[in-house]
């Protein structure tokens, strides 16, 4: 149930990323709503459907980009082990956890972008493409994490209520 | 009887002093005398109206303060829906204004073009590519590889489509590449979009001279566009002689940041020229 939850949430924060977040940028970079979501989810403990909706993001985001199909489900499924390997490891501070996520996250999102467009022909200059679009990128994810990861928070605790003992 | 005589004559001369005093304040001769015993009479009444009036106020101030407020509030809101009201008008207005334009273009530019307006409702999710989304699909006659264009010049063309919607590629994305031609020298060349958003001119043979201000229109080659479009103008050429092709930036006249409407050109379609593409032999 609460993975099919997944469909309309992303859906609805995927009409927000295109619809406002793609427009505000900083030089060339813009933030990415549903990678922070992404990592965000992955990062509570008691979730466990982190792996359903990266997938459900993966298929979303493809239908829409112009992206490679394979290469947002790949990018969203690398950033959630990311995210769940480091849950494990830095588990007491999970905001640390957060915004380690979302800048190497971000960073690797966009190197798989670089790779998966040089494969369908177009070929990007990489310095240019990390200081004007992959750095600013991920200053506005950074910014953006905070928030994004309080709501997720109280939407695991609404849809993973914890056991009383 | 002695008792009652004397009662008789007190209330006649009581009545007669009255109506002595009533003839002699008819005729005025108590003025000086009423002025002096009413003068205190009036300052006490006066101070003690002057005090009333102030507790009176003191009173029912609040009051009007409480209405006043009431009434403030409601013109606040009034005020407040007006200027939502007016917004919105310019945003319509806005709107219209675009639409204007692109119906002015249309009707300026009848050689069989037919055109279908559409809004722009969103951009890619990533920020390398540049494309955006329309709220116009299949069920409205786009197809892919249909021109996209705005009153001022070229913006792109339909990279994918659905029933209600469609994505367009436009001419900075990093992927594209138009065929275009100069003026006033007719040299050929072709553009090249990047991920800064900005458009260089390639391919373009050191032999043409090149100066700043000169006119980029798509030159038609290739068939995925239509001839004679706008694009912009020259900005700046590097041209080195041991190159052997020169290259400028450009200057777009669309405002890619801003687009708001778009024309698709329904009635083109684009020439699929890869059968005529020789294929290297293994």
């Amino acid at each position: 149930m609460v993975t099919l939850l997944g469909v309309p949430i992303i859906g609805f924060l995927l009409i927000i990323q295109t619809a406002v977040i793609s427009r505000l940028k900083l030089l060339e970079g813009t933030g990415d709503l549903i990678l922070l979501f992404v990592i965000a989810w992955a990062l509570q403990g008691r979730v466990r459907s982190a792996w359903q909706w990266a997938i459900i993001a993966g298929v979303l985001v493809s239908l829409v980009t112009a992206l490679p199909y394979f290469i947002a489900l790949a990018g969203y499924l690398t950033i959630t082990l990311m995210a769940r390997l480091l849950q494990h490891q830095v588990w007491q501070t999970p905001i640390l956890a957060m915004f380690v996520t979302t800048f190497v996250g971000t960073v690797v999102f966009h190197l798989l972008s670089i790779s998966g467009l040089a494969l369908a022909g177009t070929t990007l200059p990489i310095q240019e493409s990390l200081t004007l679009v992959t750095l600013p990128s991920a200053l506005i994810n950074l910014i953006l994490a905070l928030p994004v990861y309080t709501v997720v928070s109280d939407l695991s605790n609404w849809a993973y209520p914890a056991e009383e003992v | 009887m002695k008792a009652s005589n004397t009662r008789f004559w007190q209330t006649t001369t009581l009545v007669l002093v009255c109506v002595g005093l009533v003839f002699v304040g008819f005729s005025g001769y108590l003025q000086p005398f009423l002025g002096t015993v009413l003068e205190p009479v009036v300052g006490v009444q006066r101070w003690l109206s002057v005090r009333y009036l102030a507790i009176y106020e003191f009173i029912t101030v609040p009051r009007d303060v409480a209405s006043l407020r009431t009434s403030n509030e409601e013109l606040e809101r009034e005020v407040a829906g007006l200027q939502t009201q007016i917004i919105e008008l310019q945003q319509q207005l806005r709107e219209a204004q675009v639409l204007y334009a692109l119906l002015d273009f249309a009707r300026a530019n009848p050689q069989g073009g037919q055109y279908t307006a559409a809004e722009v409702i969103g951009r890619d999710p990533n920020p390398f590519l540049k494309y955006i989304f329309i709220d116009r699909g299949s069920d409205h006659g786009i197809r892919r590889g249909m021109p996209v264009i705005t009153d001022r010049g070229l913006v792109g063309r339909i990279d994918a489509v659905t029933s209600s919607a469609a994505r367009v590629q436009l001419i900075t994305d990093p992927g594209s590449a138009v065929n275009v031609r100069m003026e006033p020298d007719r040299g050929i060349a072709q553009i090249q979009g990047s991920i800064t958003g900005e458009i260089t001119l390639e391919m373009l043979s050191q032999e043409i001279p090149v100066q700043t201000g000169d006119l980029i229109l798509s030159s038609g080659l290739g068939g995925n566009f239509p001839p004679d479009i706008l694009i912009g103008q020259v900005v700046t050429v590097r041209s080195k002689p041991n190159e052997l092709f020169q290259s400028a930036s450009v200057q777009t006249v669309v405002d890619f940041n801003t687009l708001q409407a778009v024309l698709v050109i329904t009635n083109f379609r684009p020439i699929d020229i890869s059968p005529l593409v020789p294929s290297p032999e293994p």
